[in-house]
Formats: structure tokens, C-alpha cells, sequence
């Protein structure tokens, strides 16, 4: 019996020499350790064997079973591991190459610039309303404290289109219809398209506006001052600061011109801020107390301010487009540029 | 408005530098454009005697010896004709900048500077200058226009710096005043602004005069006081018409003025310095010694100074005579009353028009002047009394008139002079600005503003100057407080007394956002063009006379015919972008714009218009019908929609490829390929494909979603591949297998094929159909069952056979 099984140590350790696919391993496996492999085989010839000799008998053919099985799963881990090599390398890929994409298109910057300020307003509680791009004088001037022999008037060319309706010169038009329907807490902003008589580099006939109304009890030029701090930080980086100065609007009195520090060059002085160190963004000012009257909003127990920005402005100094007319043009080559 | 800094010095002492001035007017509301420095190309010039001076032979040219004082003396070689021994000149100093001028001696042709040099073999240390090459004219300095050197007066020291003696050290301020202190557009005005800001006192010009004689009366009758509450005359006699004082000369010119004569030049002076547009009539040619202030009568004409005639109405104010018009009222004195060499007796108007009947005229004739500019800004009466004065003063000054009693000055019930007492509390003033400026604080500021001021416990009672018409309210003195006070004192608070409320985007505003999303992530850029654009852009998208779109808003007074007409649709600017691009070599690409049409209730239009969005997509380069098509399905299905789709027709889309877009039965628009006949007219060469959707209608289709409990039991799939006949739709084959049967949730196109093994006049059209069982799962038979049913229904139908 210890022959048959010294053989057939022999004869498995021959018959695995020179295995080198998982494949052939299995065959050999099958031809030796299988159901009727001839180890199983020797299983079997136990019925032969004398009663008191197969414990005996039974501990060498386990011994040879457990063996074989121990050369197999080497085997195997060996031979695995090396077929599992040469797939890594047949498939391997230039990571170099480039990726399928899905392309993505655009937002014009119009959109960005109007999304970011709105979700800065928005966390501030102000809400957005639309108002009408063509309107009635009233609106557009009269309610805004610019009557009709009102030099201001001269400040914005404006487009008619009969005697009494225009294409609205500033989003201010929009506040009013606000006002007159809502009693404060009011806090709002109108954003849209305004039209101008101007053609040039740096002037459109058509541009966009967003314009900002608070009016509660209490609210001072301070307050006006601390929200614009606030958005000045968040639209053009943190440490930009706000200067203001004065000037004049017809329907905010005191009036300010806003300028913020050069975000280029950190109120050093560059191009961009014309060695001034510093960039006019808005106009802004504490609400006029006869546009209040005029919406039935009593000016001795509410004050606001208002503030009024081109949406295209802002647009053309936070990304350095140089020529207004390129917003309108629809270029691909511009546009693709402004992922968002 | 210009101010010349040696002007402003006659009337507040300015003891800061001109660049610090300047920071100073920025922080109280006068922005300073642009600062000019007169003499800024202008150095190393001195004054030069020459002692010696003998003609080179053969040569124009003498050889001087030029005494420089503390400078030495210097041999310079000179072409000027008018060079000789004992004048004194401008020299420019070996390492001087003075300007280059052209072969005609007059002509600025840059900056150059100053070496010393041989001039025919003859050494040069410097140059003798003309005005020209100095920077100064006849107006700065007498015989300033003269090509030849410039003669200086003997009284000037030689080696002395030129620029002081001849006015080049000057700076002029050019200054953006607002439109609320028109007070503000003089030099007195300004002045007054500076004395504020600077803490000096301000010094008023001398208005005195003294009438010596007795002056023959002129009558003055307004008959349209509602446009001209104030209108002063007052008669000059014995007037001599001469040229001006180089003083009067020099300030006219700095300020960009012409001299005419010292008449005229007064008016223009007064214009300037008090900020009172004024006119002198030759007197002598008035019909009856009349004035009649009215409005024109239609048809009336006039003949301006400027040669120019105007045929007048109803809305243009004249100043008459006792027959004629003689002066467009505040834009322009009329040709036949004049001031002319020969004019002997003079009558000087200062009145106060109406700004917007002065803009209207102006406008309407196009007639602009810079008496219309000042008007429309608007002047109070104050100053019409004080510029009177002012001229009269000059008058004597100038010594070229005798100034009589003859003042009329008509006072209208429209007139109002300016002056009013107004009581702020200064405790409102600090909490509309959120600070605390202290009273004395407060009270400093305004009386430098010149206000009267009286404190009464909290309260300011206020004495406002008569020109201040700006000032209204308590609102209005905050102004004047902070920005004299300090804009920076104004520190950042956020709103603590105001109530929370709850801000963000509307639902209507959140859907539009994530459209946009939805079409950029497909690969669409969005445009942004103009709302307005021209009729040619219907005609070249073939609209017919009679279309809706041609229905559109004029404005009436555009920036061009191009941009003459409010758009009715989107088509033509999203033809105009894809034609942009393929002309700059873009050869594809996708594109949206979501705006607004402008389409009017009534024609001509009386009342607000519908402002109706849009969504319109347009493609082009590379792609078909069915990608725009796949873009509209996106979208739908972004909407948790779907939208039904016909053959249709538009007037600039292919009649074989255009299609309706509904849902539910709403039509939203249409899209289809770009007629190619027009695509050949605009020389394009590469297909586009154009959608144009109502925004409203679209976003209203969007349909909530709800949750739909998964299926427990699988779905079944058949694939069909059917032969039609090929004028069936593929629209009308889903609907029928949709109809046919309740179970069926997909319905999918995989192959069409038209050919030979299918026979003439046949397609064949393969679909995959999904089922999706309820409550119990199907059997193979049960899905036979619905396949024959759909079949069936195919067949009678719709003449399809099985393949």
C-alpha cells in the first residue's frame, strides 16, 4: 500500500511539473482528487483493506490527499497570479488618452453673475420680482421723482414708444409697483433688461440692471453701508472693502456713488482700477421720502435705501472681458468660456 | 464745467495743492474728470534780453546774444524776422521742452526738447520762442498768435521762470457736476464749494454799479409767465463795441471761449462766471423800444446768429420786439438785434426761462448753445438778479458803456426768488445716516455751506442761500452734513431693527433655473441679443405682409433702423447668432435664449403690451431633424411631460421638415429646419435647425411627480418589426400600439429601413414594446394575446403587416 502511494506522490508531483494554465491544473485536479480520481480510488480500495489496518492505512492516504490538495492550491495561487499579470498587462490603458465626454454647454455671463447675486441677496431675506420691460412714464420717472422738465432726464436717454410709454431706463420702475402693492418689511430685488440711447465700447442699448429696495422701520445709511460690505466680500473676494461718496439720484436722497477696492491689485493701483486703487460698481442712496409718499408708504415711520447696479458691469470686471458688445454677440468661442 | 484754478483764486484763497483740491472735491460730490495742467509740456523757459544781435550773411538767420540773468549769457541763432537788439523773448534753455512746430510756424506737431547745436556751423545754446511754441495764443497773452518770437514787456526780469508771468502755471478743473446743483455750474459757484470744503471764507465778485444817467424808457411786457417768471432788462448807453482786456480774453479761452468784443464777451463772461446765461440786444434795433416776452406764433421764423432760420410754433418762447421775434428765449439772440461795431446803445436781458421749455425748443429745432445747456439745467432767480449786476459792474469796469436807471425787472406770479427758512431735527438727520455728527459739528458745516443756522434745543431752524433750490428736506441737509462731515465715518451695520424675512427665487424662478440647467447640461450655450432688431430681419425670414409677427411695436426714436422695431419673435436674432458664427469660422454648436416678446393689445399702440417669453434653440453644423427634436424630448421629459408632434408649417422653416409642438393639446410651437432657400440667401453653408417655444405655456405643461410603487412582476419585451406603407407616421404607428393595449409603457424605435427586399412604396419600422404587468405577472400567452390585439388594430388601421 505504502508503494502504491509513494507512486502516486511520484506520479502527481510529475504530472504537475509543467502546468502552466489554471486550466490543465483543474484537469490534473479532477484526474487525481476528483469523485473517481485515483486518490478517491485508494478511498475506495479501503474495503480491502484488514479491519485493524485501516486506521493505519486511512491516516497515509489523508496524508497524501492533504498533501496533493496542498500542491494543487500552490500550484493554483502560483499559476492565478501569473495569468492574472498578463491580463493587467494585455489591458492595460494610456491613461494619457482623453476621456469620453459628455460636452456641456453654457451659461451666458449674464446668468452667472445674476444667480451669484441673487443667492447673496437671498441669503439676506430679499426676494426677486420681475417687473415690465416696456413702461408707463410714471413708473419709469414720475414716481421715481424725475417729473417731466426734471434735468436728471437728460442723464438717461430714453427710448419711446409712444407719448406716454417708454422701454424702462433702470430697474427703479419695478420698485415702485413693489411699493404700491406691498407694505414693508419690504425687501427686494429687481433684476432685468433696461434700455438706453448709448452705442459704444463700454455702452449698450440694452443692458441688464439689479436693482435692491429695502424699507423697514429704523433702516440708516450705515445699514446700507454693512450690506454692501457683505456684498462686496462675497462677489469679489474676501478683504475687498466698500467706499462711499456722494452723489445724486433723484429718488434717493442722500445719494452714493459705490466704489470697492481693486480686487487686482489690492488698492495698490493697476489698469484695472486706473491707478485709482479702486472700482465704481453702483449707485445706491437712502430712498427718496416723496417716492415713499407716492406709494403710500409713510415716510416718517419707514425709511430704505436702494441700490442699483449693471449686471453686465459686474459681469465684465469679475471675468476681464474687455468689450461689452461680445455679451451680445453669441460667439461660441466667448461663451463656451463661462462654465458654471 | 471748466474751472480755472486762477479764476476760483479770485474768490476763495486756495492754499492746498491742485491734487489735493481735487481728492477734496471727490469726497464731497464734485468729481474732478480731468485735471489740466496748462504748462505741463512747457519747462525751462525763461525771459531773455538780447543784447547783441547780428545777421548771419547769406542767411535769414541772426546770431544773438542773449542775456539769461542768473542763467548767463547764451549765443543762440534765430530765423525770426522780428529778432533785434533790446527786446526780450521766451528763451528755452539747453534741456527745455517746448512744443515742435510744423513748417508754418503755427501747427503743434508734438513735444520736443532743447539741445544745444550748430545752425550753419554757428553754435546754439538754446532757442528763442515764439507763443505757439510755448503754448500761448493771443487770448493768453498779447501777441501770443504772432508766428515771429514773442515780445515780452522790458518790465520782465531776465532769467525769471516764463510759466508764472504768462499764466502756464494755471490748472483747470474739468468737473462732472450732478444734476442736482445746477447752483454749481460757475466759477462762483464752485468757488463757493471750495470756501466750504477748504473752511475759508468766500469772497462774492463786485456786482456794484452806479447808473449816472437818466436812460429812455423800454417797455417789457411777459406774456407767457408760466414758462418765464423773471425777465430783467436794463439799458446801457453810449456803448463803444471794442476788443476785450487780455484779462477777460484769458479767462474766456481757458474755459474754451471765443472773444467777439468786450459787449459780447460780457455776456459770455457772466455766462461762465455766476452761471447766468445773458443777451444783449442792440437797442438801437428794437421797433418801439418794446420787449414781448411770448410764445411764438405758428409758422413765425426767425433768423439766429449764427445765420441759421427756424420755422417756430406755439410751444417756443421768443423775446419780441414791437413788431418781430428777436431772440429764441434762452438758446440764441435772433441775427436783426445784434451787437455789431456800430451799435451805440445796448439792452441786457437776464430772465429765467423754463428748463423743459428751453430742452423742448432746443431739441425740436436743434438749436443747442451753451445759454440752452445752462437753462435746462436750471438757474434760480437769485442769480439772474446777481448776474445783472455782475455785467453792469463790468460795464464800468471795462469803461465801454454808460450805465442808466432804466432797470425794469418783471416779477411774474410765477416767480419765486429762492430764499425759504426750513426747522430739521438734527436727531432724524443722525438716524436716517446711523451715526452721531455733533450739533456744533453740524452747525460749522452748514454755515460754511452758507445756510443761516439758529439752534433750537434738537432742532436746526435753517435760513437755506436763495440759489440752494435743490434743498427740499431733513433728507436732503443729511446730504449736505455727511458729505462735508466725512463719508467715511459711515461704518458698516446690518439692519438690526428691521424684521426677518424670508428671502429666495419664486417656483416660477426655481423652474427657469433648472431649464437653463437642463440645457446647458444637453450642451446648449445660452445668447443674450436684443429685444429690438429690424423689419429687414422678418423679411429675411420670408414672413408674409399679413403675419402676426409684422404686428410689432416702433420705437420711436431709435439708435438706428437696425434696432428700430420691438421683436415678436426670436427666430431672426438666433438666425443673425448662427450666421455671426459661421462667418467667424464656428462651424457648429448648439444655442438658447429664453426672452421676452413685446406684442401689442392695439395698434398704434395705447397701453402696456403682453411681454410673452420665449424659449427658443437653434443648431447648427453637424446634426438632423431628430437632435434638435431630441433636445424638445429632453426637455419634456425634464418637465415629466411628453410632447406630441405634427407637420407644420412656418415661413422660414423646411415645409418638409417642420413640425407643431403640443402638449397636451396646447400648441407651444414649432421647430424644423432652417428653409434652405434662405440658408442660400445668407450664404450659409452649413444647416440650422430652429425651435421656438412659448416659455409660459411650456413651464405650465410641467407635471408633478409622484412615486409609482415598482412593479413585483417582470416586464415583458417584444420586439415587432412591421412593414407600412411609407406615408404612415412613426407618431401615428406608437399611438396605435399604445392605444391597442393598457399594459404597454414603452414604445421604442430601434430600425427603419426602406429598400428593395421591402418593395416599392413600403418602409420597414422596427419597435421594441415593453409591457409592464399590475397585479399579476404575465404569461407568454397573455403577451401573444396583446401582441395579436396590436398587430390586429396595425392592420386595419393602418395597412401594417408583420414582417
Amino acid at each position: 500500500m505504502q508503494d502504491k502511494i509513494d507512486q502516486l506522490r511520484k506520479k502527481i508531483a510529475e504530472a504537475i511539473k509543467d502546468v502552466h494554465s489554471s486550466d490543465s491544473l483543474f484537469q490534473i485536479k479532477m484526474k487525481y482528487l476528483g469523485k473517481s480520481g485515483e486518490v478517491s480510488e485508494l478511498m475506495k480500495g479501503m474495503r480491502d483493506v484488514p479491519k485493524e489496518k485501516r486506521p493505519e492505512v486511512g491516516m497515509i492516504i489523508n496524508a497524501l490527499k492533504v498533501w496533493a490538495e496542498e500542491q494543487f492550491g500552490k500550484l493554483d495561487r502560483s499559476i492565478k497570479d501569473k495569468e492574472l499579470k498578463k491580463r493587467y498587462a494585455a489591458e492595460a490603458v494610456d491613461v494619457t488618452l482623453p476621456g469620453n465626454t459628455t460636452k456641456k454647454g453654457a451659461y451666458h455671463p449674464n446668468t452667472l453673475v445674476r444667480r451669484e447675486l441673487i443667492s447673496i441677496f437671498a441669503g439676506m431675506g430679499f426676494t426677486v420680482f420681475e417687473g415690465p420691460e416696456i413702461e408707463n412714464d410714471y413708473y419709469n420717472f414720475t414716481a421715481l421723482n424725475t417729473p417731466a422738465d426734471h434735468p436728471a432726464r437728460d442723464m438717461q436717454d430714453t427710448f419711446y414708444i409712444a407719448e406716454d410709454l417708454l422701454l424702462r431706463t433702470q430697474t427703479s420702475a419695478g420698485q415702485i409697483r413693489v411699493m404700491e402693492k406691498c407694505k414693508p418689511p419690504i425687501k427686494i430685488l429687481s433684476p432685468g433688461k433696461v434700455y438706453r440711447s448709448d452705442d459704444d465700447a463700454t455702452h449698450s442699448p440694452m443692458f441688464s440692471q439689479m436693482e435692491g429696495l429695502v424699507v423697514d422701520k429704523g433702516i440708516t445709511l450705515c445699514d446700507l453701508k454693512g450690506m454692501l460690505d457683505e456684498f462686496a466680500r462675497k462677489i469679489f473676494g474676501d478683504g475687498v472693502k466698500t467706499r462711499l461718496r456722494p452723489s445724486y439720484f433723484p429718488f434717493t436722497e442722500p445719494s452714493v456713488e459705490v466704489d470697492v477696492s481693486c480686487f487686482e491689485c489690492g488698492g495698490k493701483g493697476c489698469r484695472l482700477c486706473k491707478g485709482t486703487g479702486w472700482i465704481e460698481v453702483l449707485g445706491a442712496g437712502m430712498v427718496n421720502r416723496h417716492v415713499l409718499e407716492g406709494c403710500g408708504i409713510d415716510p416718517e415711520e419707514y425709511s430704505g435705501f436702494a441700490f442699483g447696479m449693471g449686471i453686465e458691469r459686474i459681469a465684465m470686471l469679475k471675468y476681464g472681458i474687455n468689450n461689452m458688445k461680445l455679451l451680445f454677440e453669441g460667439d461660441t468661442r466667448f461663451l463656451r468660456q463661462f462654465k458654471g | 464745467m471748466k474751472l480755472p484754478l486762477s479764476w476760483l483764486k479770485d474768490y476763495v484763497d486756495v492754499d492746498v495743492t491742485p491734487q489735493e483740491l481735487q481728492k477734496k472735491l471727490f469726497g464731497c460730490g464734485f468729481e474732478v474728470e480731468e485735471l489740466i495742467d496748462i504748462g505741463k509740456d512747457i519747462s525751462g523757459v525763461v525771459v531773455g534780453e538780447v543784447i547783441e544781435c547780428e545777421p548771419v550773411e547769406g542767411t535769414h538767420l541772426h546770431v544773438c546774444k542773449v542775456d539769461c540773468g542768473e542763467h548767463g549769457v547764451k549765443q543762440i541763432c534765430c530765423g525770426a524776422d522780428n529778432v533785434a537788439k533790446g527786446i526780450k523773448a521766451p528763451v528755452a534753455l539747453v534741456g527745455a521742452t517746448v512744443y515742435a512746430t510744423g513748417k508754418d510756424h503755427v501747427t503743434v506737431e508734438g513735444v520736443m526738447t532743447i539741445k544745444k547745436g550748430k545752425l550753419r556751423g554757428i553754435e546754439s545754446e538754446g532757442m528763442l520762442c515764439s507763443g505757439v511754441e510755448i503754448g500761448v495764443n493771443g487770448d493768453m497773452f498779447d501777441g501770443g498768435d504772432y508766428c515771429g518770437l514773442l515780445l515780452l514787456p522790458s518790465s520782465f526780469k531776465n532769467g525769471a521762470d516764463v510759466k508764472p508771468l504768462l499764466g502756464l502755471d494755471d490748472y483747470i478743473f474739468d468737473i462732472g457736476v450732478t444734476a442736482n446743483r445746477p447752483d454749481c455750474q460757475s466759477i462762483v459757484g464752485m468757488a463757493r464749494e471750495v470756501a466750504a470744503v477748504l473752511g475759508k471764507p468766500f469772497k462774492a465778485p463786485d456786482c456794484t454799479y452806479t447808473a449816472k444817467e437818466k436812460g429812455e424808457s423800454v417797455k417789457v411786457s411777459v406774456l407767457a409767465p408760466e414758462i418765464c417768471p423773471r425777465y430783467i432788462a436794463h439799458y446801457v448807453k453810449d456803448v463803444k463795441p471794442a476788443p476785450s482786456p487780455l484779462w477777460m480774453r484769458k479767462r474766456l479761452a481757458l474755459c474754451g471761449l471765443r472773444s467777439i468784443n468786450n459787449l459780447v464777451d460780457i455776456t459770455n463772461f457772466v455766462l461762465l462766471e455766476m452761471g447766468q446765461p445773458m443777451h444783449a440786444f442792440d437797442c438801437g434795433k428794437l421797433d418801439g423800444r418794446e420787449i414781448v416776452v411770448r410764445r411764438a406764433k405758428d409758422g413765425e421764423e426767425i433768423t439766429t446768429l449764427d445765420g441759421k432760420n427756424f420755422k417756430l410754433n406755439k410751444d417756443n418762447l421768443v423775446i419780441c420786439d414791437g413788431n418781430k421775434p428777436c431772440a429764441l428765449a434762452g438758446v440764441m439772440g435772433g441775427e436783426n438785434s445784434e451787437i455789431t461795431d456800430g451799435t451805440r446803445e445796448l439792452l441786457f436781458e437776464s430772465a429765467k426761462f423754463a428748463r423743459d421749455s428751453v430742452r423742448k425748443t432746443s431739441r425740436a429745432l436743434g438749436q443747442h448753445s451753451d445759454s440752452s445747456a445752462m437753462f435746462e439745467k436750471g438757474i434760480s432767480e437769485y442769480t439772474t438778479e446777481r448776474a445783472m449786476a455782475r455785467a453792469l459792474h463790468l460795464i464800468e469796469e471795462l469803461g465801454c458803456g454808460t450805465v442808466t436807471d432804466m432797470h425794469v425787472d418783471v416779477k411774474t406770479q410765477y416767480s419765486h426768488d429762492g430764499a425759504k427758512q426750513m426747522t430739521v431735527s438734527l436727531e432724524k438727520i443722525n438716524k436716517l445716516l446711523g451715526i452721531e455728527i455733533p450739533c456744533d459739528a453740524a452747525v460749522d458745516i452748514l454755515k460754511r455751506l452758507s445756510f443761516g443756522v439758529k439752534v433750537n434745543g434738537n432742532e436746526l431752524i435753517l435760513d437755506v442761500p436763495p440759489y440752494r433750490e435743490d434743498i427740499d428736506g431733513y433728507a436732503d441737509i443729511a446730504e449736505e452734513l455727511i458729505r462735508e462731515y466725512g463719508y467715511e465715518h459711515v461704518t458698516g451695520t446690518f439692519m438690526p431693527s428691521a424684521l426677518i424675512t424670508n428671502g429666495g427665487y419664486s417656483e416660477e424662478q426655481k423652474s427657469e433655473n433648472r431649464l437653463k440647467d437642463n440645457l446647458v447640461a444637453m450642451g446648449l450655450y445660452e445668447i443674450s441679443t436684443y429685444s429690438f432688431y429690424s423689419e429687414k430681419d422678418l423679411d429675411m425670414l420670408h414672413f408674409p405682409a399679413d403675419a402676426d409677427e409684422r404686428k410689432f411695436i416702433k420705437i420711436k426714436n431709435p439708435i438706428g433702423e437696425d434696432l428700430s422695431v420691438m421683436r415678436t419673435t426670436l427666430a431672426p436674432s438666433m438666425v443673425n447668432t448662427i450666421v455671426r458664427n459661421l462667418r467667424r469660422g464656428n462651424n457648429d454648436g448648439k444655442l438658447f435664449e429664453i426672452a421676452k416678446l413685446y406684442l401689442p393689445k392695439e395698434l398704434p399702440i395705447k397701453s402696456l403690451p403682453e411681454e410673452k417669453n420665449v424659449l427658443c434653440i437653434g443648431t447648427f453644423g453637424g446634426g438632423t431633424f431628430l437632435d434638435i427634436k431630441g433636445i424638445l424630448e429632453d426637455v419634456a421629459d425634464s418637465l415629466n411631460t411628453k410632447f406630441e408632434y405634427a407637420p407644420a408649417q412656418r415661413p422660414y422653416l423646411h415645409p418638409g421638415i417642420c413640425a407643431s409642438v403640443s402638449c397636451d393639446g396646447v400648441l407651444l410651437g414649432y421647430v424644423g429646419r432652417l428653409d434652405p432657400a434662405i440658408c442660400e440667401e445668407l450664404a450659409m453653408e452649413r444647416k440650422a435647425f430652429i425651435a421656438e417655444l412659448d416659455y409660459d405655456k411650456l413651464m405650465s405643461c410641467a407635471k408633478p411627480f409622484r412615486y409609482t410603487p415598482l412593479s413585483k412582476f417582470p416586464e415583458a419585451v417584444r420586439d415587432l418589426a412591421l412593414v407600412a406603407n411609407l406615408d404612415v407616421t412613426c407618431g401615428q404607428i406608437e399611438s396605435e400600439i399604445y392605444s391597442a393595449c393598457k399594459y404597454v409603457t414603452d414604445v421604442k424605435l430601434f430600425d427603419i429601413y426602406v429598400g428593395k427586399q421591402i418593395g416599392e412604396g413600403k418602409k420597414s419600422m422596427a419597435y421594441t414594446v415593453t409591457f409592464t404587468p399590475n397585479d399579476e405577472a404575465f404569461t407568454p400567452e397573455r403577451v401573444d394575446g396583446f401582441v395579436k390585439k396590436i398587430l390586429g388594430n396595425l392592420k386595419h388601421k393602418l395597412e401594417i403587416e408583420l414582417r
